[in-house]
C-alpha cells in the first residue's frame, strides 16, 4: 500500500479526513514502523527515527513558544497482526505551551501489540496537555502497554486524558508516573469501556514533591460481560501546601469484576490528599429517574455509562 | 373524571404501615396537591404510583384509565404517561443537559430541548452543554428535571416538593411551568407541605399517618392544614388502638 493510501485508511478508521487539517496544524502519522505523514509548524521540533519494530521520536517545543492549535499524532496498525513500539521524548522548554491530540488505531487487530514508552519534561511555567484516544476493532486482539515518566518543573502544568471507548479494549496496562515540582499542576484522567474478556490495569502515580504542587488522578471505567479492571492509583504529597485528590469510579455489569486500590500518602504536615472510590452497579436513583422518563433499563444504563465516559 | 385511582392501598415498609387503606381519585387535567406533615405518606404514595423499587408490594390497586398498574414496571408506567420529579433530583456525572432532556423528550429535536430550558428560566446557550452533575446547584438540577418533564409531555406528573432548593426568584418560573403542564393537558400531583405550593393547586388531599384525612378545595384544606396539622404533635404512627 502507498503511504497516501495507508494515511487515508488510518484516518478513515478514526472518522477523520486526512486533508481536513489546515497548514497551521502540526501532525505526525506513523503506521507500524513507518512515518507516513508529517507536517511541522514554527517552534516545534520533531525528529523521528524509524526502527525495526516502531519509531523513536524526539519532540521539542522551544522556550516561550505557544503552539496555537493542537498537534495531531496518529499511530496505527492496519493489518490483523503487528507490533509497534513507540519511544518518545518530549521536552517542553520553559514557558512553552502545546497540546497534543493523539489517536492510536488498530481497527482490524487480532494479534497486535502497541507499546509506548515516553519521557516527558514540562519546563518551568510550561503547559503540556496530551489527549490520547484509542480506536480498536471488535475482536479485542490488542495488547496496549503505555508507559510514561513525567517531570513537571516549577509552575508547569501537565494534563493528560486517555480514552478507550470505541471497540474492544483487549488488554491494556497503563503505567504513568509523574513528579510535580513547586507550584506545578498535574491532572490525569482515564476513561475506558471494557467488554467481553477485556482486561484493564491502570497504575498511575503522582509525587507532589514541591510546595503548592497540585495533582488530580481520575479514572472512570465501565465494565460489561466478563471484563476485568484493576486500578492502582497513588498520590504522595511531600511538599508543603501540596494538594491532591484521587477519584475512581467503576460501573460493573454482568459478570465483570472491578477493583480499585487508591493509595494516598502524605509526608508533610501541611500537605493534604483525599481520595474516593465508587465501584458497583448503576445508581438506582439515576436508573429510575431515566426509566420514569420512559427509557428501558438497558437504554438508561447505556446513557448513564455514556455520561460517565463522556 | 378520574384519570388515576388509588384504591384501598395499604403498603408496609420495615413492618410499619406507611399507606393505610388509602383511596384517592385524581381528576384528569387538574393540578392536585397532596399535603400533610412529614411522615404522612405523601412521598411513599408518589413512589408507589410510579412503581419504584421497594414500593411494588401493596394491597389494593392503582388504576390508570381503568387499567391496573399492578406489576407494571417503572418504564412502562412512564410510557403510559406517568412521571415523577424527585425532591432531590439525581446527579449524572458527565451527562450533558441536552442528552438528559432529549432522552425524555417526545419530540427529540434541538428546538424542544432549548424551549423546555427556556420554560424553566434557564439559558439554553449556557446549560445545554453542561453536565447534570455536582457542578449544578440543587435548584438548577430541579429546573433541568422539570425541563425534561416538559419535553416529555406526560399525562400525569408527580412532583415531590417542587419548591425545595428553589430560590424565591425561580419559584415563579416553577409555578409558570406547572400551569404550562396543565395547559398541555397534563394532570399534576404536587406533594408539598408549603402553603405557596399548595396555592397553585385546584384541589387538595390531606394525608395523615398514611390515611386520607380530608379532601376538597385548596382553601378548605389549606386552612385546616395550617391551623391544625402544623401545630399537631401527632406521631404519625398508628397508636395502639388504631394498630389493633
Amino acid at each position: 500500500m502507498s503511504g497516501e493510501h495507508i494515511l487515508r485508511e488510518i484516518y478513515n478508521s478514526i472518522g477523520q479526513d486526512p486533508h481536513g487539517l489546515g497548514p497551521d496544524v502540526a501532525r505526525l502519522e506513523v503506521h507500524e514502523n513507518r512515518v507516513v505523514g508529517q507536517h511541522l509548524v514554527p517552534g516545534l521540533e520533531v525528529n523521528v527515527d524509524e526502527r525495526p519494530q516502531g519509531i523513536s521520536a524526539t519532540i521539542v517545543v522551544k522556550e516561550g513558544v505557544v503552539i496555537a492549535k493542537p498537534v495531531h499524532l496518529c499511530f496505527g496498525i492496519l493489518p490483523e497482526k503487528g507490533l509497534q513500539e513507540i519511544k518518545m521524548s518530549v521536552r517542553m522548554e520553559d514557558g512553552a505551551r502545546a497540546s497534543i491530540l493523539a489517536h492510536c488505531t488498530f481497527p482490524n487487530a487480532v494479534e497486535v501489540e502497541h507499546r509506548m514508552d515516553a519521557e516527558i519534561v514540562v519546563g518551568k511555567g510550561a503547559e503540556y496537555s496530551y489527549f490520547e484516544r484509542h480506536v480498536h476493532g471488535p475482536k479485542g486482539g490488542v495488547l496496549v502497554l503505555p508507559k510514561a515518566r513525567v517531570t513537571v518543573l516549577e509552575g508547569g502544568r501537565f494534563k493528560t486524558e486517555f480514552e478507550l471507548i470505541r471497540g474492544r479494549v483487549g488488554r491494556i496496562d497503563i503505567d504513568y508516573e509523574t513528579v510535580c515540582h513547586a507550584h506545578s499542576v498535574m491532572e490525569m484522567l482515564a476513561r475506558i469501556l471494557g467488554r467481553g474478556d477485556d482486561s484493564i490495569r491502570i497504575r498511575e502515580s503522582g509525587k507532589l514533591v514541591g510546595e503548592y504542587a497540585r495533582g488530580l488522578l481520575t479514572t472512570h471505567i465501565a465494565l460489561r460481560d466478563h471484563a476485568t479492571a484493576r486500578i492502582e492509583n497513588m498520590l504522595r504529597a511531600e511538599g508543603a501546601y501540596s494538594r491532591g485528590h484521587v477519584d475512581c469510579k467503576e460501573v460493573v455489569q454482568d459478570a465483570a469484576v472491578a477493583s480499585a486500590v487508591p493509595m494516598v500518602e502524605v509526608v508533610h504536615p501541611k500537605a493534604h490528599v483525599t481520595h474516593e472510590a465508587a465501584i458497583g452497579s448503576v445508581d438506582s436513583k439515576q436508573l429510575e429517574t431515566l426509566m420514569s422518563r420512559g427509557l428501558t433499563e438497558d437504554e438508561a444504563v447505556d446513557l448513564i455509562i455514556q455520561g460517565l465516559l463522556q | 373524571m378520574g384519570i388515576l385511582e388509588v384504591r384501598d392501598v395499604t403498603l408496609e415498609l420495615g413492618g410499619r404501615k406507611i399507606l393505610d387503606h388509602l383511596t384517592i381519585d385524581f381528576w384528569d387535567g387538574h393540578i392536585h396537591a397532596l399535603v400533610g406533615p412529614n411522615g404522612a405518606g405523601k412521598t411513599t404514595l408518589a413512589a408507589t404510583i410510579m412503581g419504584l423499587s421497594g414500593y411494588q408490594h401493596f394491597s389494593g390497586d392503582i388504576v390508570l384509565e381503568g387499567q391496573s398498574l399492578k406489576g407494571v414496571p417503572v418504564d412502562e408506567r412512564a410510557r403510559r404517561g406517568i412521571t415523577l420529579a424527585w425532591q432531590e433530583p439525581a446527579r449524572f456525572e458527565g451527562l450533558p443537559v441536552r442528552s438528559f432532556i432529549r432522552a425524555a423528550a417526545k419530540d427529540k429535536s434541538e428546538l424542544v430541548c432549548r424551549e423546555s430550558l427556556q420554560q424553566v428560566g434557564l439559558d439554553p446557550e449556557k446549560y445545554l452543554v453542561r453536565a447534570v452533575d455536582k457542578t449544578l446547584s440543587g435548584g438548577e438540577r430541579k429546573r433541568i428535571e422539570l425541563a425534561s418533564i416538559l419535553a416529555m409531555r406526560p399525562r400525569i406528573v408527580l412532583m415531590d416538593e417542587p419548591d425545595s432548593g428553589i430560590d424565591v426568584a425561580a419559584l415563579d418560573r416553577i409555578f409558570a411551568a406547572l400551569k404550562l403542564l396543565k395547559s398541555q393537558g397534563s394532570t399534576v400531583i404536587l406533594i408539598t407541605h408549603s402553603a405557596a405550593v399548595l396555592r397553585q393547586a385546584e384541589h387538595a388531599f390531606l394525608l395523615c399517618s398514611g390515611r386520607l384525612l380530608d379532601k376538597g378545595s385548596v382553601e378548605k384544606i389549606s386552612g385546616y392544614f395550617e391551623e391544625k396539622c402544623i401545630a399537631c404533635e401527632h406521631p404519625n404512627v398508628p397508636g395502639p388502638l388504631e394498630a389493633a
